[in-house]
């Protein structure tokens, strides 16, 4: 079943078009990462999927299960003041706002809601704890899991792991993997390609006219794939890219 | 014993000051954590600024000219606050500073009959019913405000991003905000004064925040803290004629809040002490 689907998106900032001739589709359990060099517009893809800027040309179909405020979303690392005096439950809740026009209270169910996403996240022991107090790692899943009580069918990610240190990194991408496996929708947004061709199911990468977009193993022999992978793969295809560069040096 | 009761200035002096207390705690929450302290700060030099304006224009109700005035700087100073490209902290600080000359000027100028000392440092003599009036309309719709958003208030405080994200509109949250922290400096200045009126703001959140460590607890006792301060403040100065209201508000702020940072710090130690055995 797919969840988004992105037909020929011309999409920028008034004037300026920063992106344009952008295609994919993502199905329900699909794990796509996008990846680009610095400025290649990868966060104003994702401004473009939330519906936070509009789109000059082209379309964004959302699957009829889904809507704008069901994707749950996670930025990067949050710059708070000092000691944000903030609980992990609380800001673990604040989740369910776009489910909720007014009032203080959450309901029974959503209490059991959150209480099932924080085992699955591993934060229950850490749920009364003040979330300034707590690792990067830690504040990241806190994040993720307020992003799964936005959302349970689709989660987009913005660089979640730039923050993080190496042991951390690997922890929040085998706790995405996890999730994934639940029948959860990942789109990630990252500048690790290694680690986004170990994980991902589909690839986007962004690169001005001629973005890629298809699986991994696609994305692993294609050109951008290896000049973003800097790979020595030794199949026919990667050979002819190689060849073709040697060519044009000499 | 003086009973405060029989006097009607004292009577609406204390409504006045609760109301205020209120609606400076909670807004004041909110402004410290985003970072907006300096907006409260600012406001209220062009409140005064305002207000000795239209003193010499002669205008009956000084408090008309002033509102909108202060709402429209308001609006512009928080837009100077999101837009990163300006040096916000020094763009406050400027206009705080122009808009306190351009008020010392006029309320300088001969034929005027503007008590300077009462724009500065305020008094309770000078709230008029219409204080009274709008002072009860903004406690309402800054506490229905917390009572029926907050969860958005919430989510717009920590993570301004994801709740962007997910379909807030954060920029009239935002605009609401500084619109109500404006009306709040205008009424509060009476009582507190153009110099001290910021202490009301940003005192009882820093003050909660040494001991309260979730959101609502922070929210909660930032208005017991606010509301303590001033009704004590005000009595104090009603039995002891001489002392002002507005300094003795602020130093029972700064008396609360050194109490809370010692507990905090004591309560820090033998949490480490126990931890060592």
């Amino acid at each position: 079943m797919s969840l988004i689907k992105v037909n020929n998106l011309k999409i920028g900032y008034l004037n300026h078009i920063v992106l344009s001739g952008i295609s994919f589709e993502v199905n329900e359990g699909d794990y796509l990462c996008i990846v680009g060099e610095n400025g290649s517009g990868k966060t104003t893809l994702i401004k473009g999927i939330l519906g936070l800027i509009p789109k000059f040309q082209g379309s964004i179909e959302f699957h009829e299960v889904m809507s704008k405020n069901q994707i749950g979303y996670l930025s990067q690392q949050l710059k708070l003041s000092g000691e944000f005096p903030a609980s992990v439950k609380e800001i673990v809740m604040s989740g369910f706002l776009n489910k909720k026009r007014f009032g203080l209270g959450f309901t029974t169910a959503q209490r059991e809601e959150a209480d099932r996403i924080a085992e699955l996240v591993g934060i229950k022991d850490i749920f009364k704890s003040n979330f300034c107090h707590l690792s990067g790692g830690q504040q990241q899943r806190v994040l993720l899991a307020r992003a799964l009580c936005a959302a349970n069918k689709l989660i987009l990610l913005d660089e979640p792991t730039s923050a993080l240190d190496p042991i951390a990194t690997a922890e929040f991408y085998a706790l995405l993997k996890k999730i994934n496996s639940q029948g959860v929708t990942v789109i990630m947004v990252s500048h690790d390609v290694n680690a986004a061709v170990r994980n991902a199911s589909h690839i986007l990468c962004l690169d001005g006219e001629n973005s890629f977009f298809g699986t991994t193993h696609q994305y692993v022999h294609s050109e951008l794939g290896s000049k973003m992978l800097l790979s020595d793969c030794p199949c026919d295809d990667c050979k002819h890219f190689s060849r073709k560069e040697g060519s044009a040096d000499a | 014993m003086l009973n405060f009761f029989n006097y009607s200035f004292m009577v609406n002096a204390l409504l006045v000051g609760v109301l205020i207390a209120i609606c400076c705690a909670l807004l004041g929450v909110v402004l410290v954590l985003k970072r907006f302290s300096m907006i409260g700060d600012g406001l209220s030099h062009v409140s005064f600024g305002a207000l000795s304006v239209a003193a010499v224009l002669n205008i009956s109700m000084p408090l008309y000219f002033a509102l909108p005035v202060v709402m429209v700087a308001a609006f512009f100073l928080l837009r100077l606050t999101e837009n990163s490209k300006i040096n916000a902290d020094a763009a406050i600080a400027v206009i705080s500073s122009s808009a306190l000359a351009i008020g010392v000027f006029f309320a300088s100028i001969n034929g005027t009959n503007i008590n300077l000392q009462q724009y500065m440092f305020g008094s309770i003599l000078s709230i008029t019913e219409t204080d009274i009036a709008i002072s009860i309309a903004l406690s309402v719709v800054v506490i229905l405000l917390y009572i029926l958003f907050y969860n958005k208030v919430f989510a717009i405080t920590f993570d301004e991003g994801f709740a962007y994200a997910t379909g807030i509109r954060t920029k009239l949250y935002n605009t609401l905000i500084s619109l109500l922290t404006a009306v709040t400096i205008v009424i509060g200045m009476r009582l507190l004064g153009t110099l001290l009126i910021s202490a009301m703001i940003i005192f009882p959140a820093l003050t909660s925040m040494r001991l309260c460590k979730r959101f609502f607890s922070v929210v909660i006792m930032s208005v017991l803290v606010s509301v303590v301060c001033v009704v004590s403040g005000l009595l104090t100065s009603f039995y002891c004629a001489e002392v002002p209201v507005s300094a003795t508000i602020v130093i029972f702020n700064l008396i609360i809040f050194i109490v809370f940072l010692l507990t905090a710090q004591f309560k820090r130690l033998l949490a480490k002490n126990k931890s060592k055995k």
